[in-house]
């Protein structure tokens, strides 16, 4: 049987992989049609087979899949092999990448209809969803990192998709500079583990985990560190970078630059959550140190709300979108920092399909809007473009937390995990995520209200036009929108508090949050009911009430709100000035350095001392040893008897000794 | 009685008179000639000496050798001489600076 899930799980694996190189270099000969024909039946092949997997290891009893596939290398006694662990983490994110891609696929040939970059737009999002899938069923840290990396290029060739837009490719290599920082962190996370433990094996690495939980290392000399809060920092400084967390969470807005199925399927579904993702995994390292978790919450918890604040201002369509990713990430990272694990894949989950619903609804208005994503010349729109706007619907409700729907399973269960916690700053924390709420609510009616409802602020020639989008994204759109509300009751009960993630995550008791709840948790109408007397449903709806006011009900409320508070506008339109302060710095510095060590190092010290310097150096030289070359016999013969007789005197110095 | 160590001084005497007139003379090249001749000469007088001393027959075998190269040798180069002369009109060792990169 082991042999046989094999082949299924290297048939995951590799059919986009197949779908990707034929789209990308054989994308001329099939055609466009070939290409989307090639790629989604790959894609497609790899999520039922997925959903057979999940079947086979949840509901058939099956066993864990851990097993080497190839062995790339070995040396010093490490073995760098390409391997697959497929327990229930995996394979419940499998699933949610596999048919949220697929779903992207299929939407994708309606969005990108009439652009050139056709076959390489469906080989590049096939080669990610490989990529992807390498990651999340690496058994080892190498292919964890390799799929990390991998994931991480396709995102950077993605978002500067339109490379002949400035602000594209200023995108792109913004996205792959953070990137780099907070990758760099977690290459030496990753060199912290082979270091310490000898093996890059999750297995052997965990279950030697406990026998270092004491350990310290000498960084700068003289200050003992915790070697496991090392560890864990190194590598969730890789999860900030991945998964887009204060102070490393710049990117992620501009990655808007990208075709936004592309925003959907990377920047909100599933790349952005491999950081999470990565954090659950590594749960025994991350249980050993009080430390590492509490610095995981305290940036979450910043995240969560500071990013969410942001969504309230921005008038394009697709960053509010985006920063509502910020801050849902925030959500995630909150609930590892608790140690609610569970709760965070739980949440990852449900907001992959939700979000995803949102990017996809937000793309099918912008084909309806020709490529318009300003939300302040939209309105109105539920009258042309029904299903958009009852997708649309669902998508924020659950993104809000409306009681019934996913996102409020998943995010209820955050908040009250925070609250249970007694990590320092989990007060702060819970108080943030609560707020939080309050915000979500509000930034996804402004943006929903602004964009279906109200007057029809459209020029004339887009309204003229307006009309539902084609089959091919209505229909991913209502494929999301039904898991994105029934999706969070059916998996509530066993993913939080039945043994669901038992053998894949690792919880100390005294930090077992998730069990606290769990002791009052009795089923799932109990725990809906149960909200109505906590303030997140409430919170919630003031929020979209609030935006109801603001955007439908009296709209000249907004400006005057801005005019009189016009210093906090400000330092929310700067994005609390990150942008300006990297540019200056990070960029500025650079920049500096590098044109310094041009002007200085190259030009002065290699070219003008190194190249040049030798050159005159021999041109002098040979000009001054020329004159001994006259050419008479006679100087040449004195010459040599020099010579000579030196070569006698030391031969005859070397007698004597 | 001579000793083999008046002979040696003879010989190198000579050999660095020759050395000298290879390098102070600034005229003729039939003198460079003559100097190379000597260096040989004092080169065979040791030769003799140590055949002589040592009682063995050996060295004076390689002093006709010698004898013999040194004198095909002089006629080549003589010969030399005569094209040089019939080339530049002059054997003056001044003007010969031709030997340069």
């Amino acid at each position: 049987m082991n042999t046989d899930m094999q082949s299924i799980y290297l048939a995951i694996v590799l059919s986009p992989l197949i779908g990707s190189i034929i789209a990308g270099l054989f994308g001329k000969l099939i055609g466009r049609s070939g290409a989307h024909w090639v790629t989604i039946i790959g894609v497609g092949v790899s999520s039922l087979l997925s959903l057979y997997a999940y079947k086979y290891l949840m509901f058939d009893g099956g066993e864990i899949f851990n097993r080497a596939i190839y062995t790339w290398l070995t040396t010093g006694g490490i073995n760098f092999e390409i391997g697959f662990m497929v327990d229930q983490l995996t394979v419940t994110m499998m699933v949610v990448v596999t048919f949220v891609s697929w779903m992207i696929h299929i939407y994708t040939i309606g969005y990108m209809h009439d652009d050139p970059g056709y076959q390489r737009f469906f080989s590049y999002i096939s080669l990610f969803t490989f990529a992807m899938l390498m990651l999340v069923m690496s058994n080892n840290f190498l292919q964890l990192f390799f799929g990390w990396e991998a994931v991480g290029l396709v995102s950077y060739l993605l978002i500067g998709f339109w490379f002949k837009r400035e602000s594209a490719i200023f995108a792109n290599m913004k996205a792959f500079l953070v990137n780099r920082v907070g990758d760099f962190g977690f290459l030496l996370g990753i060199a912290a583990v082979l270091m310490t433990f000898d093996s890059l094996d999750y297995n052997q690495v965990f279950a030697q985990a406990p026998d270092f939980a004491n350990a310290t290392v000498n960084i700068i000399s003289g200050s003992e560190w915790s070697l496991m809060t090392v560890i864990c920092i190194c590598l969730f400084i890789g999860a900030m970078g991945k998964s887009a967390q204060v102070p490393l969470h710049v990117w992620l807005p501009d990655s808007m630059e990208g075709p936004t199925p592309i925003s959907a399927l990377i920047h909100a579904a599933t790349m952005v959550t491999a950081g999470i993702f990565m954090v659950a995994r590594m749960s025994p390292l991350f249980e050993l140190s009080e430390t590492a978790l509490t610095f995981v919450l305290v940036i979450g918890s910043i995240t969560a709300f500071f990013m969410g604040l942001l969504g309230l201002v921005q008038n394009d369509i697709k960053r509010v979108v985006a920063y509502s990713t910020l801050s849902q990430l925030g959500y995630m990272t909150v609930a590892l920092g608790v140690s609610a694990y569970s709760a965070a894949i739980f949440h990852l989950v449900t907001h992959a399909f939700f979000k995803a619903l949102l990017f996809l609804a937000a793309g099918s208005v912008i084909i309806a809007m020709h490529h318009e994503q300003d939300m302040r010349k939209m309105g109105g729109l539920y009258r042309y473009m029904p299903i958009t706007w009852v997708t649309s619907l669902v998508g924020s409700l659950a993104l809000i937390g409306f009681p019934g729907t996913a996102g409020f399973y998943s995010k209820d269960a955050i908040i009250e995990a925070v609250h249970h916690s007694s990590l320092p700053f989990s007060d702060w924390a819970y108080i943030a995520v609560l707020s939080g709420v309050f915000i979500t609510a509000l930034y996804s009616f402004r943006l929903f209200f602004l964009v279906f409802h109200g007057k029809e602020r459209m020029d004339r020639h887009t309204w003229e036009h307006l009309k539902e989008s084609p089959a091919v994204v209505t229909v991913p759109l209502s494929m999301l929108a039904i898991p994105s509300v029934i999706l969070g009751a059916f998996l509530i009960g066993p993913m939080l508090f039945g043994d669901y993630f038992t053998a894949a995550i690792y919880v100390q008791d005294q930090h077992d949050v998730l069990g606290m709840i769990g002791e009052d948790y009795h089923g799932v109408w109990a725990f809906t009911l149960h909200a109505f007397q906590t303030a997140p449903v409430y919170l919630a709806l003031s929020g979209v009430l609030v935006a109801w006011l603001l955007y439908i009900k009296f709209p000249e409320v907004p400006q005057k709100i801005v005019g009189r508070t016009n210093w906090v506008y400000q330092i929310l339109l700067n994005k609390y000035g990150f942008d300006t302060f990297n540019q200056a710095v990070f960029a500025g510095g650079a920049c500096k350095t590098g044109s310094f060590l041009w002007k200085f190092g190259d030009v002065k010290i290699i070219d003008g001392v190194l190249i040049n310097g030798t050159a005159s150096a021999v041109r002098w030289f040979s000009g001054k040893i020329r004159n001994i070359q006259t050419g008479h016999l006679y100087d040449y013969a004195f010459t040599m008897i020099i010579g000579l007789l030196m070569l006698l005197a030391v031969f005859v110095h070397h007698l004597m000794e | 009685m001579i000793t083999l160590g008046q002979v040696l001084l003879l010989a190198a005497i000579l050999f660095c008179i020759s050395v000298a007139g290879i390098f102070i003379n600034r005229k003729n090249v039939i003198i460079l000639l003559m100097c190379i001749e000597l260096m040989l000469l004092s080169v065979n007088m040791n030769f003799i000496a140590f055949s002589h001393f040592l009682h063995d027959m050996n060295g004076q075998v390689f002093v006709f050798f010698i004898l013999t190269v040194a004198a095909a040798e002089s006629a080549i180069g003589l010969a030399i001489l005569v094209v040089l002369f019939r080339n530049r009109n002059t054997i003056n060792v001044e003007e010969l600076s031709s030997l340069k990169g």
